[in-house]
């Protein structure tokens, strides 16, 4: 067998901006945007929840669009403007997303409630969705074990309605 | 008194959790971190001959390779590795112990690496030999070896004379497959190294203090010398009540590294781990001609591993619901090679009530009875199986508010009479039915002179919302705002409290505060009185209230004084009490809570699509401390009956023993759009005599009677029975 010390590739330097702030560090290909975040960049407020994209926890914005950060290598990111839950407030005011959820009480265990928001926030800046039906169908890429989707919609079409 | 309490108060970690801020057990930094990785067995029984870790071991970057051969010691002793929540009968799984293979998936290495990418490359390079024997996983095929386990239910009369006689009599087996919780965030622990042999462990679990003590037994510590943290729970629904693998894995990687260790399962692995067993119920019921019952017989088949007798009350609820001169109900297991099952929310009442609701519903079928009218022809005012009555029983309230929410009496009662469109529309309904239970909790407030308040107890939040109960009776008892309130809980160090779980932490912890609140209360009436010139001087100390900060008398008419003034005056900057709930022992009444289930079915008669359009769930469960949350845990019950009817199914190969949709988009769970209109209604129902609160809990009710009342409207949409959950589109189709 060959040695396998060979097998590791060796790491990679990148640039993220994240939440506005440049972020240099170093990875080696197979790790994850999603992993970067956590691990690297301390940035734990995205979630992992399965890691193949089945669940949507990951979901960040990535040049305003949302992504699945688990499905996404970060060296192919070098560069991107990433936007994570923890850039969404304000100077410490919360983003509508972000207050609505709590109006709505739109989670409940809260770890499905980052991906929520973000995909919510990629959800509005594409301005498909209309109604409430609309709103279910592409939300349906982030799941939420504790059942809060009634008040995810709620809540999304408040942002929607003030937006 | 009660500006919060019974109030849509929203929740006071709302914040934390909508902007990233909540840190779980997998997110605590450390310094010098190693990662775990979990090698799992890939038979289902047999020994493991060889484990070769020389190629991992290889891997820059790897720092060792845990298993049973290479590792510290581990206690040898059942008891030890006996949690609170464990089966009374068996011996508890021992991650890493020895040789055994007890099941497909169980972990039988840890690979610890510098990072969690190279722990899981590593993780690749480890060959096992195993010499596997003949094993079994199939309920099904194997229940003629089920045997009897004791359960509380004597039976009364002779319910297989009075089935024989019975005019109308249905009988049937209900199948309903293991599920698995799913919690959205994986199951994790940072075990972090304090020196000195001391470890900080956060873990994903439902009780900080079980976790504390079965480290301590297992790994033979001293109480001091392991401190179990879990501010934040990304669900759990049962899956956190026992301690989980990853808990024993991460402390034995740092114990013997003497370095921090976190271990993520992946979703995969989390398969491994409990779920709710698979069972078949077979209900048989005799009715008279009027539509009363005379005989219920109802015999669960439960799977349960080769190690551990884990079985919980399926059979029991219709001692309690339906009023019957004979009855006789049995529980048995068979003993399969597969990990031990595990509480889900409701455990033994989803499974149980979801078959006698479908029964109910053929019997109402086969008398020509509206379902609603055969309930009440049978309601038990007496739980039948103490004679007891109830603190208070409003399931009679519940049906006629739902129904009337729901529209029920616009229901044609035909199969396949009721359309939209191309879609056949059926209406259904079900009871539910949970118990009531308050168990032992402590908690601690310290009262500062600035007004504001610290409440702390080791109970866990699981997205149920204790720390918001907690805040509202607290703000309310110590007459202060919420914002003024911090509560800390899910710290082994702080009061005792059990595993959060059965739907009795909101009673339990609700009344530990209101006991610690009435200590300072009384405190701060004595210092008041003592004061010079006091105006309270002559107030009985038993009349004065805290209100808007003040200690005040005749509500707020009579003389006050500034709880912050009569601190400053008697030179306290704090006030510290540790109370344990009381409750009155009181054996003389059944505590139950109870809900009537409406839903709504639209089926495309062609394709076999099921769409739940609408539920209107009526729940009776005493006072509701929070109506927004309350409403909320409710609505998450709902979605988990819809799951339960028609998507959730862990499927075994039973040629391998082993599950083949282990991950979130084979193992179907409700996503947004298969979820609609969803009503929740509380229906009043005072009780004085349960708690001082008249508080029963909420966590498990929602989910209760959901599966059968969708099963029952599909039914009513297409004229089929389908018995056998999930009721997928093919079983339709068939």
């Amino acid at each position: 067998m060959a040695d396998i010390t060979d097998q590791i590739p060796e790491r990679i330097p990148i640039n993220l901006i994240v939440n506005g702030v440049r972020r240099t560090l170093e990875v080696v290909p197979w790790t994850t945007l999603l992993d970067a975040l956590r691990d690297r960049l301390e940035l734990t407020g995205t979630k992992k929840g399965c890691d193949h994209g089945q669940c949507g926890a990951c979901t960040v914005l990535i040049d305003g669009r949302r992504v699945n950060s688990c499905l996404t290598l970060a060296v192919m990111k070098d560069g991107a403007e990433i936007t994570t839950i923890e850039g969404l407030a304000k100077d410490g005011a919360l983003h509508p997303l972000q207050q609505a959820f709590i109006d709505h009480d739109a989670f409940q265990c809260g770890y499905c409630t980052p991906g929520q928001i973000c995909s919510a926030a990629g959800l509005l800046a594409e301005g498909h969705a209309r109604g409430a039906d609309e709103i279910r169908e592409v939300m349906s890429g982030n799941l939420c074990r504790c059942g809060a989707y009634p008040n995810i919609v709620a809540a999304i079409e408040q942002a929607m309605s003030r937006s | 008194m009660n500006a919060y309490v019974g109030t849509p108060t929203s929740r006071v970690d709302g914040r934390a959790k909508v902007t990233g801020a909540a840190k779980y057990a997998g997110e605590f930094a450390a310094d010098r971190l190693l990662h775990g990785f979990v090698v799992e067995a890939t038979i289902p029984r047999g020994r493991i001959v060889r484990l070769d870790s020389s190629d991992a071991l290889k891997v820059k970057g790897v720092v060792d390779v845990l298993t049973h051969t290479h590792r510290p010691p581990l206690a040898d002793k059942d008891e030890a590795w006996k949690d609170e929540v464990a089966p009374e009968k068996g011996s508890p799984f021992r991650p890493l112990y020895d040789d055994r293979i007890r099941f497909n998936g169980q972990p039988i290495a840890l690979v610890v690496a510098e990072d969690w990418e190279t722990a899981k490359f590593a993780a690749t390079r480890i060959r096992v030999e195993y010499e596997q024997e003949a094993f079994a996983t199939d309920l099904e095929s194997e229940r003629g070896t089920a045997a009897k386990v004791d359960q509380p239910h004597k039976p009364r009369g002779d319910a297989a004379a009075a089935l024989t006689r019975a005019a109308v009599r249905h009988e049937a087996d209900y199948v309903i497959p293991s599920e698995h919780h799913n919690p959205m965030e994986l199951y994790a622990t940072t075990a972090v190294w304090e020196g000195n042999g001391g470890l900080t462990v956060y873990d994903k679990t439902q009780g900080v203090q079980n976790v504390q003590k079965f480290l301590c037994g297992v790994f033979r510590k001293k109480p001091e010398d392991i401190r179990v943290i879990s501010p934040y729970v990304g669900g759990a629904f049962g899956s956190g009540l026992r301690p989980q693998h990853q808990v024993v894995l991460a402390t034995l990687g740092a114990l013997a590294l003497k370095r921090s260790v976190r271990v993520v399962l992946t979703r995969q692995q989390m398969y491994s781990l409990g779920y709710r067993p698979m069972t078949i119920e077979h209900v048989a019921l005799g009715a008279k001609p009027d539509g009363t019952l005379d005989a219920v017989t109802h015999e669960a088949i439960a799977v349960t591993s080769r190690f551990e007798d884990f079985s919980r009350n399926d059979t029991g609820w219709g001692e309690q619901l339906y009023k019957s001169p004979n009855s006789r109900l049995s529980h048995k297991l068979v003993h399969l090679d597969l990990a031990t099952p595990c509480d889900m929310r409701a455990p033994g009442a989803a499974t149980g009530v979801c078959a006698l609701e479908c029964a109910m519903d053929e019997l109402a079928v086969a008398l020509k009875l509206d379902p609603i009218e055969l309930r009440l022809k049978c309601y038990s005012d007496r739980d039948q199986s103490g004679d007891l009555p109830y603190t208070s029983k409003q399931l009679r309230e519940c049906y006629a508010r739902g129904a009337e929410a729901f529209g029920w009496a616009r229901r044609n009662p035909a199969p396949r009479s009721m359309r939209d469109g191309k879609d056949l529309v059926g209406w259904g309904m079900a009871t539910g039915v949970w118990e009531a239970l308050q168990m032992p909790v402590a908690v601690r407030i310290v009262l500062t002179s600035n007004g504001h308040a610290e409440v702390s107890c080791a109970a866990s939040d699981i997205g149920t919302g204790t720390y918001t109960i907690v805040a509202q009776v607290a703000a309310d008892a110590l007459g202060l705002p919420i914002e003024n309130i911090s509560v800390r809980l899910a710290d082994s160090t702080l009061p005792q409290a059990p595993v959060e779980g059965g739907s009795w932490m909101a009673a339990s912890s609700a009344h530990a505060v209101l006991g610690a609140a009435e200590d300072i209360r009384q405190e701060l009436a004595r210092l008041a009185k003592a004061m010079p010139g006091s105006p309270l001087a002559d107030v009985d100390a038993a009349t004065v209230t805290l209100v808007d900060g003040m200690i005040a008398s005749n509500g707020r008419n009579g003389p006050a004084l500034s709880i912050a003034d009569v601190m400053r005056h008697s030179k306290l900057e704090r006030i510290e009490k540790e109370k344990l709930n009381q409750f009155a022992e009181d054996k003389s009444h059944a505590r139950n809570t109870h809900s009537a289930v409406f839903a709504e079915v639209k089926v495309d008669e062609e394709l076999g699509v099921i769409r739940v359009t609408r539920v209107v769930s009526a729940v009776a469960a005493g006072r509701i401390l929070n109506t927004k949350t309350g409403r909320s845990q409710i609505m998450g019950g709902v979605v988990w009956g819809i799951g339960m009817a028609l998507h959730e199914e862990t499927v075994m190969d039973h040629r391998f023993g082993r599950i083949m949709n282990a991950n979130i988009a084979e193992y179907h769970i409700p996503v947004n759009a298969d979820i609609h209109d969803i009503d929740v209604i509380f229906v009043d129902e005072p009780d004085d005599r349960i708690n001082k609160l008249g508080v029963k809990g909420l966590g498990e009710i929602g989910i209760v009677g959901v599966p059968a009342a969708i099963a029952n409207a599909v039914y009513h949409a297409t004229g089929k029975r389908i018995r056998r959950f999930p009721i997928t589109l093919d079983k339709l189709l068939e």
